[in-house]
């Protein structure tokens, strides 16, 4: 049952981190680019991470709850970094698909 | 007295379990190293966070945390399938949410969840944190991408964080 | 079962290094590059985690934690330099 489980997050895990991967291959713009790893990567992990927790944690040497960090360091960090990478975009003026709005082309 | 000696106190508990988790224990020497390093470091680090955190409605924030751990799992689902359908069919847009928070934790934290939900990114803030620059990955109708974060996200936290 | 759900993984997660690993090559701009770079090390700490599944050791969360600060730390630095030109003011 608990391997079952395991082997069901593992893979859906791995197969969200690989679309994201792929989403940022396929895409064809920085922005668009942007929400590939942001999302798909970090529930990919995140999922991966529980997997192993569940895993470590039915071994019978103790509740393992070592994963639940590295788990809300990505989620508190993922955005972060998402949010500094499109204001460095915007203030290196890339080109984008969408259309800017007025006010953010003054962003320095 | 306690004021000065426990400037933070819902920092203090969250170190605790942060060293917890890190040494992956609960040994009564963990504990108390734990707790040491609770009441040390907001002590120390006094001077990059001055004011006071106040939750005002736990239960509102714990119900806006499974709402965003929910749209976080949706969110996956539909970027995942947008990538999968091929970039061609994408109608990528900006949007400018205004906003109506004004505590700068509550500001972050919108726009950290802007950042995990459905296909959208904050881009920018302007300087007078007045309005946040969104960017969707699949933009089918502006108003109605404002009106949700609006509702969705920022009345909870308006509730929780802002004087009113 | 759960060996072949890891082999399965491993091989997933290795096709999404490699393709992280081309968009680092051909970028084309700087911010490309540094999302390759953060996505590499997001796709590391999967390596690693399913690598300590499979050799039944919890010995390799602390590097995955390591590697997990140092993409972010990586990441905002690179970023300041981009917006300010400057990393220490």
């Amino acid at each position: 049952m608990v391997e079952l489980l395991t082997s069901a997050l593992l893979l859906a895990g791995a197969l969200f981190t690989f679309i994201g991967a792929l989403g940022l291959v396929r895409l064809k713009d920085f922005y668009c680019r942007l929400h590939a790893p942001t999302k798909a990567t970090t529930l990919g992990v995140g999922s991966l991470l529980l997997a192993s927790a569940l895993w470590f944690s039915t071994r019978g040497t103790g509740l393992s709850l070592h994963e639940v960090l590295v788990t809300l360091f990505l989620f508190i960090t993922a955005p972060v970094s998402a949010h500094l990478l499109a204001k460095a975009a915007l203030h290196l003026r890339m080109k984008s698909l969408a259309p800017k709005p007025e006010s953010s082309t003054a962003a320095t | 007295m306690i004021r000065r000696l426990l400037p933070h106190p819902i920092l203090t508990p969250t170190i605790t379990a942060v060293w917890l988790l890190l040494v992956n224990s609960l040994d009564p020497g963990q504990v108390l190293l734990g707790l040491f390093l609770g009441l040390a470091v907001p002590l120390f680090s006094l001077r990059f966070w001055p004011d006071r955190v106040q939750i005002r409605r736990p239960l509102t924030l714990l119900r806006f945390c499974g709402l965003v751990l929910y749209d976080i799992v949706a969110a996956n689902l539909t970027v995942a399938w947008l990538i999968l359908r091929g970039p061609a069919r994408l109608r990528p847009g900006f949007v400018e949410v205004p906003l109506e928070l004004t505590s700068e934790l509550a500001i972050s934290l919108l726009a950290n969840t802007i950042c995990l939900t459905p296909g959208t990114v904050s881009a920018w803030l302007s300087p007078d944190r007045r309005i946040l620059l969104v960017h969707a990955l699949d933009l089918a109708d502006a108003g109605a991408l404002i009106a949700t974060v609006k509702t969705r996200y920022e009345a909870p936290l308006r509730q929780v964080f802002d004087p009113c | 079962m759960l060996s072949i759900a890891i082999l399965i993984a491993f091989a997933l997660v290795g096709t999404a290094f490699a393709l992280t690993l081309w968009r680092l090559l051909i970028g084309p701009s700087a911010p490309d590059r540094i999302l390759a770079l953060d996505t590499l090390a997001v796709n590391a700490i999967a390596l690693l985690v399913l690598f300590g599944i499979q050799q039944d050791s919890t010995l390799y969360f602390e590097a995955a934690i390591l590697i997990a600060l140092l993409g972010f730390v990586g990441t905002v630095a690179l970023c300041k330099y981009l917006l300010r030109g400057d990393i220490i003011e």
